[in-house]
Formats: C-alpha cells, structure tokens, sequence
C-alpha cells in the first residue's frame, strides 16, 4: 500500500503505477514522450522555457507528499502518472451493475463509449496550454507567472494521465489516439481541438482568470463525475487529478477578486463613486466592473456549452453502464439507478422557455450543468463581497441559461443576460452591451504590461493575500533567464 | 475555567471552497454548507494531512480558545476572529509546538522527516511555549558574541549569549526561539520570525543566570543570520517563544540518547550534554554523538567537547575534508558503529535525535535502515515505535 503511493522513479517516466513491470506499455509509452517534449516545447509556454519557475511536484499522491515545491525548469518538470491510491473491494457506484466489483479492465462493450470520453477530457487538457502559451510575455507579476505556468504543467500532467489510460487499456486504438491528442492545435483551421471553448483565443490575464474560474470548473465537475466511474483505473486517476485542479480554481477565483478590488481600490483613492462611469474609471489604468461583467458573461455561457445538451440519451448511457456518475454521487441519498425519477429542464418550446420534467438519466447533462452553476455562483457572490467592502455599488450575476448559447436548447435562440427572449435584431443592437467588444479587447490589451519586477503588481491588480507555499511577498517566483 | 486549546480553522476570506480539505481528511472533520468549509474541533486530531493539499493556504489557521467556537457560528463567518487575548495561552496545546501560524508551520516542516505525528519523550518535563509573540515580544539583551570556528575557516559560526533580564523566560534543552531582525522587506513588511535553537541548559548559560546561548552561522545574504553574527554586547534583540514541545530531553538517567548532527545542528545537542553533565554525571544512561563537519576548524564547539568525559559523552567528531583522508559523512561512522547502534536500537530506554540540514535525513535515515537489517531488525517499524513513545525526533531546516 505504502509503495504503491510513493512515486517510482526507475523509469524516464515517474509513476506509481508499477510501470517497470509492464514492458508493453512502457515503451509505448517512451516512444510517445519525445512527441510529448516536442510538443511541450512548440507549443508550451513561449519564451520561459529556460526560466527556472517555483513549481510544486508530486512526489507520492498521499497527502503529505504531493505538494513539494522547489525551482525548476518547465521542461524538466517530472511529468507523470499518478493514480490515487487503490480502495479495496470498491463496488461501482451506481446504474445498472451498482454493487458489483469495480472493473479493473473495460468490459468490452463500453471501450467505445468509455474511450470517447477519456479522449474528449483529455483533448482539453494540451488545449488549455496552447490557448495560453502567450501569457508569460504580459504576466502582471511573477506571483502570477508562477501561478500560470503551475496550471500549464499539471494541465500536461493531465494529458499524459488521459493518455496512460488509452495506451494501457485501449490498444492500437488507444495509442492512435494518444497521438491524435499531440497532433491537434488550438485555433486549427485543419485540426481544431474538439470542444468550442478550447478553440477560443486567450488574449490577455483578466480572460485567463475567467477561463480558470469557469471553464477549469467544468473540467473540475467533469473529472468530478468521472471520479465515480466504475472503471477504477478511471476513478482513481481523476481523484488525483482533482486534487491539481483545486489550484486552477484557486488561480481563477483570486485573479477575478484581485482585479475587482484593485479596481475598488482606485476608484475609491479617485472618489469615483459611479461604476458605470466606464471612462473616469479607465482613465486610472484599472478594469472597469462593467467589463468586468461582459467577461464573466463570455466565459459562463462558453462553459455552459460544455456540458452538451440537456437532454442526452449518451449520459444517460454513461451512466447507466456504470462510466460516468453524478457530481459527488457518493453523497447523494438516493437508489443511485434513477430508472424511474424525473429531473426538471428548462427547455424552448414555441418561443418559450418552460420547465419541464424529463427522465432523470437523459437530463443528467442538465443535472451536472446545474451543479455547475451553483458551484461557480458561489465564488460570484465572495467576489460582490468585494464590492460591499469597498462601498462601491455594483453586483455581478450569472447571466441566465438561455444568453448566448450555442449548444443546447437555447442554441440559435436570443436572450438577454435575464433570459427573456429577443430577436435577433435586438440581440445585435446590444450585444456589445453584453459581451466584449472590440474596443473592450483593446482596453485589455493595453492594460497587459509586464511586470517583473520581484515583490511589484501591475496597477490593475492587487497583491494576493498569502503567498504560494507561504513565501513572502518579495519572493522571486520565477528567476528569468534569457534563452 | 476552561482550559485554552488551541481550534483549527479555515480563513473563509481565503478559501475557494474546492472541497479538497474535506476529500483529503482521513477522518472526516472537515465539513461544509453552502457557504463555508470547516473543521469539526471534536474530531480533529491536528494530523495535518489537509495543510499540504490546499491551494490557498486558508486551511492553515489557529486559535487558543476556551471554549471552541461551534459550527453553526463558524458557517455564518466571512472573515475570521481575532485571535482573543488569553491567559494561559501557553499552556494551550501541550503537544503543540506553537501557536503563531509561521512558528508552528516552520517547526512543522523541520519536523516533517520524522515521517509521522510526533510526541515528546515520556519523561521530559513539560515546556512553556509561546510567551512571547511578535505583538508583545521579549527584548533581550546580548551579554557576548564569540566566534566559534577558526579565524581561517570559510564558515563563520557564533556562540551568543543573550539575557532574560527581568522576564520571565523558562526554556527546556531542545526549544527554540523566534528572532525579528529589525526593518522591513522589500515590500515594506516586517520581516517574519527566524528559529533558532537554544543552545545552552534550561538553568543558564551558568547555573542559575537568567541566561540563554544560541549558535547561528552567518549565511550569505541571510537577514537574520547577519543581524545576530554583528551583535556586540549590550545590543537588544527581540524575541518570541519559547517554542517546541517534542524535540525534548528526558529528564530519565536510564536514557540512553543517540544525537546525530552536522553544523549549527549540535545547538540541542550541546544543551542536552551540559544538562546531563549538571545533573547526572555519573548516569547509567549514555550520550553518543555523531557530529559531522568538514575540518576540525569549522566544527562548532570543537575545544570545549575535548573537555567532556568519554563516560559521560560518547564522541563520533566525523570530517568530510580532511587533507590526504578520505571523505567521511555522519552516516559513514554510523554504520561503523552499527554494532553499538543496532543494540541500542533495542533497548527500549534510547531515544535518537536527528539535527541539521534536510539533506542528512536521507543519509541517516538509510545508515539506520542498513545497521537494523543486518542485525535482523526492521527499521520501519523500531522507527514508528521509537516515535509512538517520544524517542525518534527529527529537527532539520
């Protein structure tokens, strides 16, 4: 038990998963790695490849060893596979084989369906990385470089977990797969990443906060639900990754709170007490709060596209073959089979937007989705804290199910950010009321001055509240060097 | 009244409420609504399984209370209490080693190589922490600063000694205390407290003054470590502790006590043997050293250990650069010595210390590992035995 969470390091490729006794898949394994360091190296990071950067690595995956911290080189970051450690005698958790032995191999007739997912979750994770492989050259202190390129590593990291699952369990198909994974681009016109969101650019840190705060969070309830997989290799690789991905949010959360209070801050230093007065507020070099709100409406709705359509006979196979569960499954009280339970949906029928009960097991999308957004309103009501704090009158909100969808019931629907449904017309004369314009991107833009200065914030941001791994506030977290 | 104990806390300013505490927990004390995260005071038993995985750090809070404060109140929260002036304060966690959050984190981490919960030593006696915080700190008062090492050796370590004055200031052989150079960092903050531990026994630099030595060794660019190096006497320095309440001496005569050092590492250690050289000379209980250093001339207290009895002080002085000798560490003489040490691993009265920087655990640890397999034991288990009764304690930085 002991061993098997402490990590191995007699191969090139640092794992608790046994790895040297299985000589199939650690060469296929080696010969992805150099695809993998090439593709780090095009598409990681750009510019700090040299830079030695205060990172935690894993060491073991039991609580006390999973967060050493120490410099090192991106590229020689450890790179691994780590699986939480093995519950013994688990017994799946839910839908038609509920109570029988978790799977240690894929029963053969759900590899289709169980492959899918695991190349679906893993296809965002490279994503991520390329979407903000730009970021460096504009960080607003080292803290935050720091911060970035932590989430860029273990977003790597999760990449080769994904990929450990197809090589082991998956065979040719699984190892075509892997390679697919390092072959698709961001943005590709010929080869896109699979889902929306990750195709979307990320220009400037405020879109970085957003996209760790609402699009992580969906890969945080994703992983969540695949957590309870009866595929324990699944199962046991998610927990892990779980416990990483607590850092994105965090990243997320505190950026989004450290621009609105530096933006308090000034107004309040300038005696501006109306927050729509957009160019007084400008003017100090920080983000207005309406911009503000038109982010948060970009990269929810982004999110909310994530989950697919609420109603789903492929969740409901998920999950009735015992894949994919619910968001913490294993605290819900209820027969875990949902054969003859409902779930209430919003759907668009004639124009409108009605709720309507649907069989639970096809709206689990819809359920997931709902969990989702009580998860991301919680940091939306800390964040209005701010504002109350510094006596500025202004409240963010999540903009309702039905604005600026693309998939789902609401796709090619309009609605404003309350819901209420509008033409198409309308939708255009205020759209830029709702969603960044492009005058708003190059505010951004023109915000995004490097400072790397050790100890010093760029204006629009505050200094955060504790450092990472305790350090001090003029601890050097990245010691630049010149490649 | 009730007596103070000390409540483990979540900052809800702080944290993101990403459940990681509470997945983490080995035994389920930590819980949630759908505003805050918090930690059951009944159930938590201080493991610190949870400190590690947080993302925000807003796990890491403590206060001393007399009564804890319950969940229902803790659920409302949007900011933590101040921490409330308390008597007894010090008192508050027995097995605690600090109450100030950096002070108990750092004496965390420099026990961390023990590799599980430590206790003190059954027949220590029982410390005072805490006294002094950084709010109310003691101003001591420098009575001399001498330099250890020879004037030609590339490592400058000092022998200084301080005075209580007045105040009240018990400390036990093993205790540290905090030390706040003076200004700020380069941010304008003051700078957080040092450790350092005391060197002399807990009666005085000489019996019955109201003294106290520390040995610091000037490191390049070191705020702290600079600051105490250029002291002259009749200098005040500010200080907070006592801290430490398992890195004991037993007060047993019968202990048998392994102590294993490099460097400023021999701090405990040069208490220990002069505590024991007050008060029982002549014990059945041994003390054997391991002190590793490069030369002679930069090993801290070299003169003064000649002067110590064999049947008092057992003395393995181990050098890595001797000229024309080859290099020996600490854990090279230890295996040596596995004879001795694999008996002493047996007796149930011997108790090990381990002093020094980080990368001596390893070492140590192995030599330990090799000298017990050959005599047939497991040291895996001698060790969480050893540490389940207070003899095993590990302090490095």
């Amino acid at each position: 038990m002991l061993d098997a969470m402490n990590v191995s390091y007699d191969t090139q490729i640092p794992n608790n998963v046994s790895l040297s006794d299985d000589r199939r898949l650690l060469k296929a394994l080696e010969r992805w790695h150099p695809g993998y360091l090439d593709w780090w190296q095009d598409m990681g990071p750009e510019g700090f490849q040299e830079s030695l950067v205060y990172l935690r690595t894993a060491i073991s995956v039991d609580p006390k060893g999973w967060a050493k911290f120490d410099y090192v080189k991106m590229p020689e970051y450890r790179w691994g596979i780590l699986l939480a450690p093995q519950v013994e005698d688990r017994k799946i958790p839910f839908g038609q084989h509920l109570g029988e032995p978790a799977w240690q191999e894929v029963p053969g007739e759900y590899r289709g369906l169980m492959r899918r997912l695991i190349v679906i979750q893993g296809d965002t994770e490279p994503a991520s990385v390329e979407q903000q492989r730009h970021l460096g050259a504009t960080a607003p202190s080292l803290y935050d470089m720091r911060n970035l390129f932590q989430v860029n590593v273990e977003e790597g990291r999760h990449l080769w977990a994904m990929v450990y699952l197809l090589q082991k369990y998956f065979g040719a198909d699984g190892r075509e797969e892997s390679n697919e994974l390092l072959r698709r681009r961001s943005g590709s016109e010929d080869a896109p990443r699979m889902l929306g969101a990750f195709n979307e650019a990320t220009p400037d840190w405020l879109s970085f906060f957003m996209f760790t705060y609402f699009t992580d969070r969906d890969g945080k309830m994703q992983l969540e639900a695949l957590a309870q997989s009866g595929f324990d290799p699944l199962s046991r690789t998610c927990r892990f990754m779980l416990t990483e991905e607590a850092h994105h949010m965090f990243v997320g959360e505190t950026g989004v709170g450290r621009t609105i209070e530096r933006t308090c801050e000034a107004m309040k230093e300038a005696g501006i007490t109306d927050p729509y007065d957009v160019e007084k507020v400008r003017a100090l070099g920080v983000v207005d709060l309406p911009l503000i709100q038109k982010k948060l409406n970009l990269h929810y709705t982004l999110s909310l596209d994530l989950f697919g359509s609420e109603v789903s006979t492929n969740a409901a196979n998920a999950f009735n073959s015992g894949i994919k569960g619910r968001f913490q499954e294993h605290k819900i009280e209820d027969d875990h089979q949902l054969v003859n339970d409902t779930y209430p949906v919003i759907r668009l029928i004639d124009g409108k937007a009605v709720t309507v009960q649907e069989p639970a097991l096809t709206a689990l999308n819809m359920r997931l989705r709902d969990d989702y957004s009580k998860d991301a309103a919680g940091g939306v009501g800390r964040w209005n804290r701010i504002f109350k704090k510094y006596g500025v009158d202004f409240e963010l909100s999540l903009p309702h199910m039905a604005f600026h969808r693309h998939i789902g019931e609401f796709a090619g629907a309009h609605a404003k950010p309350d819901g209420t449904l509008i033409s198409k017309d309308e939708w255009e004369k205020h759209r830029d009321e709702w969603l960044p314009n492009s005058d708003d991107g190059d505010y951004l833009a023109s915000l995004m001055k490097p400072c790397f200065e050790t100890g010093k914030f760029a204006n629009w941001i505050t200094a955060p509240k504790v450092g990472i791994d305790h350090k001090e506030g003029d601890f050097e977290y990245v010691k630049i060097y010149d490649a | 009244m009730n007596k103070p104990v000390k409540q483990h806390l979540i900052d809800p300013e702080i944290c993101i409420r990403c459940n990681t505490c509470e997945e983490t927990c080995p035994i389920d004390a930590v819980t949630h609504n759908d505003d805050n995260y918090v930690v059951l005071a009944e159930k938590c038993n201080f493991c610190m399984s949870c400190i590690a995985p947080c993302p925000t750090g807003a796990i890491d809070n403590w206060r001393v209370v007399l009564e804890a404060y319950p969940i229902d109140e803790q659920f409302e929260w949007f900011e933590l209490p101040e921490q409330e002036e308390i008597s007894g304060a010090a008192e508050a966690a027995e097995s605690d080693d600090a109450v100030e959050d950096d002070v108990a984190r750092l004496l965390h981490e420099a026990h961390e190589g023990a590799g599980g919960k430590v206790h003190p030593p059954a027949s220590a006696s029982a410390p005072s922490i805490n006294l002094y915080n950084r709010k109310h700190p003691l101003t001591a008062v420098v009575q001399g600063n001498y330099r250890l090492t020879a004037p030609d050796a590339e490592s400058d370590i000092r022998h200084i000694i301080l005075s209580a004055g007045n105040h009240n200031f018990p400390v036990l052989e093993g205790q540290s205390v905090g030390v706040i150079p003076p200004g700020t960092d380069r941010i304008g903050n003051p700078h957080a407290p040092r450790l350092y531990s005391i060197s002399s026994a807990r009666d005085g630099e000489r019996p019955n003054t109201n003294n106290f030595s520390l040995t610091v060794k000037r490191e390049p660019e070191g705020i702290c470590s600079n600051y105490l190096c250029d002291l002259k006497k009749g200098d005040t320095v500010e200080l907070t502790g006592p801290f430490g309440a398992t890195f004991l001496m037993p007060n047993d005569t019968e202990a048998d006590i392994v102590m294993i050092c490099t460097g400023t590492g021999s701090a405990p250690f040069r208490a220990f043997t002069e505590r024991r050289r007050r008060t029982a000379p002549n014990a059945n209980g041994k003390l054997h050293l391991f002190f590793g250093a490069r030369r002679p001339e930069e090993l801290p207290y070299f003169g003064p250990l000649k002067k110590v009895p064999t049947k008092l002080l057992v003395q393995n002085l181990v050098f890595s650069r001797l000229p024309d000798r080859p290099k020996e560490y600490v854990q090279d003489r230890m295996r040596n010595e596995g004879a001795t040490l694999s008996e002493l691993l047996q007796k149930a009265t011997t108790h090990i210390y381990v002093c020094g920087l980080k990368g001596m655990e390893t070492g140590v640890d192995e030599a330990l590992d090799e000298i017990s397999r050959e005599a047939g034991l497991s040291w895996d288990a001698i060790k969480s035995e050893m540490r389940e009764n207070g003899r095993y304690h590990v302090e490095t930085y």
